[in-house]
């Protein structure tokens, strides 16, 4: 489906998604089954149209984006197994609610960024605002730089790696999931956490509400292998392990553990 | 939710378009805050005294007698001033409702400020050797425009585009505040603060005035009055963290420093940008990237933290 229709009525995408009152560019040089998008003089609106023309109408499978500019909402939304190259920073929510796309940030991003995300892979080289990963449900975050306060808030599953320093109430009221975090992290980690671990190289400000150390396993140490292994970030230096005290824990009593399970 | 930005040349010159490039970063930000823009722009400072004065608000009713009490109440402000020991050099018509006046003064800041502003409608914007503040209601490049600051030269700026959340949308609502009576001092912020009206009671019984509904404005006086109690500007910043409760980013501006404060819970964003001859923060990373053409490394200051710059 076209995104561009006659008259004044609602467009909609290649994904049914309404677009009032924007064209697609199509102005990415194309190369077989890779693109290049200049988007130095685009709206936010129209790189993420021209993105979503590309892969879903186009068959590009990947993309490198010039100049994003720090724009916020970048590379949002993106349901399909693709690459994608920012070349630059990106602003807040970035990469948000993305399922399946391989995407590297040579630069830095703002707040929430891959928020929402189902699965797939976001690389970013330098450093991350507040609330990356917030709700995350699958997928790999790998962040070289710093991050934020608020890491992860109400994750819910995947992985996320910041090779830096992380800020206050990291992994808050965090649900299921992983951090590894190689840095020293702020005060309150892992603060009213449910549920997953949380492993921190570094120093430790303060733990939070109900996070505790955890015992360290070889399924531990076998993973954070693997996750330094499969993203090239060099040997992982030695970690502690926190996880929730469930002391504040009481939803056994008030519904059937294997409702629980499905969450 | 509101855009803050700042920017401070490090070489000590004066000569750097400083107009300009604040203007530039909130209009990047303009989607952050449209109801009013402010600048706080800081020239090379000389021995005179500028004050900038506001006779009417935005809300003020344009009536059948309201060009004429502009210029009466222009007339007992020059009064009013050499009343106050003032010798005016100049009185400048920034527009119709704005007056920017030079004069030379030695003695507390205080009586010439209350002096003007016993005048109906008159507000002191700005007192200082090379503190001018600026703001009105619409975008930056609106406001700029009709005050001119494309032309404006100085060493260090704070600019602020405002989405009203405390108080009303007007002139004296909008930010940077000015630290009256304190001179030379401004500052921009974007948060809320909770306890606004113990501070304001207790600085309104050590004798300072608010000229808004502003939570804000407590920020200024509230450092204004730990400056002149001897205290530097950083630790001063320091002491409001303990003090103020709320969420908080804010930046403060001095005549040769500009430094940023967050809160404990780092509610409220800020993007740094520290080269070697010049530092930005804005509330996004837009906002420095519109002042600067190359590649740049920013990133985000911690919960509690406080930094200051010199020029």
């Amino acid at each position: 489906m076209d995104a561009v229709s006659a008259g004044g009525e609602a467009r909609y995408d290649a994904r049914g998604l309404v677009e009032l009152d924007e064209v697609v560019p199509r102005c990415s040089k194309i190369d077989g089954d890779s693109a290049t998008l200049d988007a130095e003089h685009l709206t936010t609106r129209r790189i993420n149209l021209e993105l979503r023309w590309l892969l879903y109408e186009q068959g590009v499978r990947e993309v490198t984006v010039r100049g994003p500019g720090a724009r916020h909402s970048l590379g949002a939304g993106i349901l399909t197994r693709c690459r994608i190259t920012f070349e630059g920073s990106l602003g807040y929510f970035a990469c948000g609610i993305i399922d399946g796309p391989e995407i590297h940030i040579t630069g830095r991003v703002g707040w929430s960024a891959c928020e929402n995300m189902m699965s797939g892979v976001v690389t970013i080289d330098g450093n991350a605002g507040s609330l990356i990963g917030a709700a995350l449900r699958g997928g790999d975050v790998v962040v070289k730089g710093q991050v934020g306060a608020r890491t992860g808030i109400d994750q819910k599953g995947g992985t996320i790696i910041v090779l830096g320093t992380a800020g206050m109430m990291t992994g808050f009221m965090m649900q299921r999931g992983r951090q590894i975090i190689c840095g020293d992290v702020g005060p309150g980690l892992g603060d009213s956490m449910y549920d997953g671990t949380i492993y921190v190289a570094g120093r430790v400000s303060s733990l939070g509400i109900d996070c505790v150390p955890g015992e360290w396993t070889d399924a531990d140490s076998e993973l954070i292998e693997r996750k330094f292994r499969i993203h090239e970030l060099g040997s992982p230096p030695e970690f502690q392990k926190f996880v929730c005290g469930k002391q504040l824990y009481n939803y056994d009593n008030l519904e059937p553990s294997e409702r629980k399970l499905v969450l | 939710m509101c855009g803050i930005a700042g920017i401070i040349y490090r070489n000590g010159n004066g000569a750097h378009r400083i107009g300009r490039d604040i203007t530039s970063m909130l209009q990047a930000m303009k989607h952050r805050g449209p109801d009013s823009s402010g600048f706080a722009l800081y020239h090379s400072p000389g021995r005179d005294l500028v004050i900038r004065i506001k006779l009417a608000d935005a809300n003020t009713p344009r009536d059948l007698e309201f060009g004429e009490n502009l210029r009466r109440h222009r007339r007992e402000i020059a009064t009013r001033l050499r009343t106050a020991g003032a010798t005016i050099h100049t009185i400048d018509d920034v527009n119709e409702y704005t007056l920017s006046v030079t004069l030379s003064y030695d003695s507390d800041i205080k009586r010439l400020a209350d002096h003007v502003e016993s005048v109906p409608d008159a507000e002191v914007l700005s007192a200082g050797h090379a503190l001018e503040i600026v703001k009105d209601l619409g975008d930056a490049r609106t406001v700029s425009a009709g005050y001119h600051l494309d032309d404006y030269f100085g060493s260090h700026g704070i600019g602020h585009v405002r989405m009203a959340t405390e108080s009303d949308v007007d002139i004296s609502n909008a930010h940077p505040y000015w630290a009256y009576p304190f001179s030379d001092v401004a500052v921009v912020h974007n948060g809320q603060l909770t306890n606004y009206h113990q501070w304001r009671r207790r600085l309104e019984r050590s004798g300072h005035r608010f000229a808004s509904e502003c939570d804000s404005e407590i920020i200024a006086v509230y450092l204004a009055e730990k400056l002149q109690a001897g205290s530097s500007l950083e630790d001063a910043m320091r002491e409001s963290l303990e003090d103020l409760d709320g969420v908080f980013t804010y930046i403060c501006v001095s005549e040769d420093a500009l430094g940023m404060a967050k809160d404990e819970l780092a509610a409220k964003p800020l993007v740094l940008y520290e080269g070697e001859d010049m530092v930005a923060l804005a509330s996004e990373e837009m906002a420095i990237r519109a002042v600067l053409d190359r590649e740049i490394e920013t990133y985000d200051p911690y919960e509690g933290q406080v930094m200051v710059w010199t020029r």
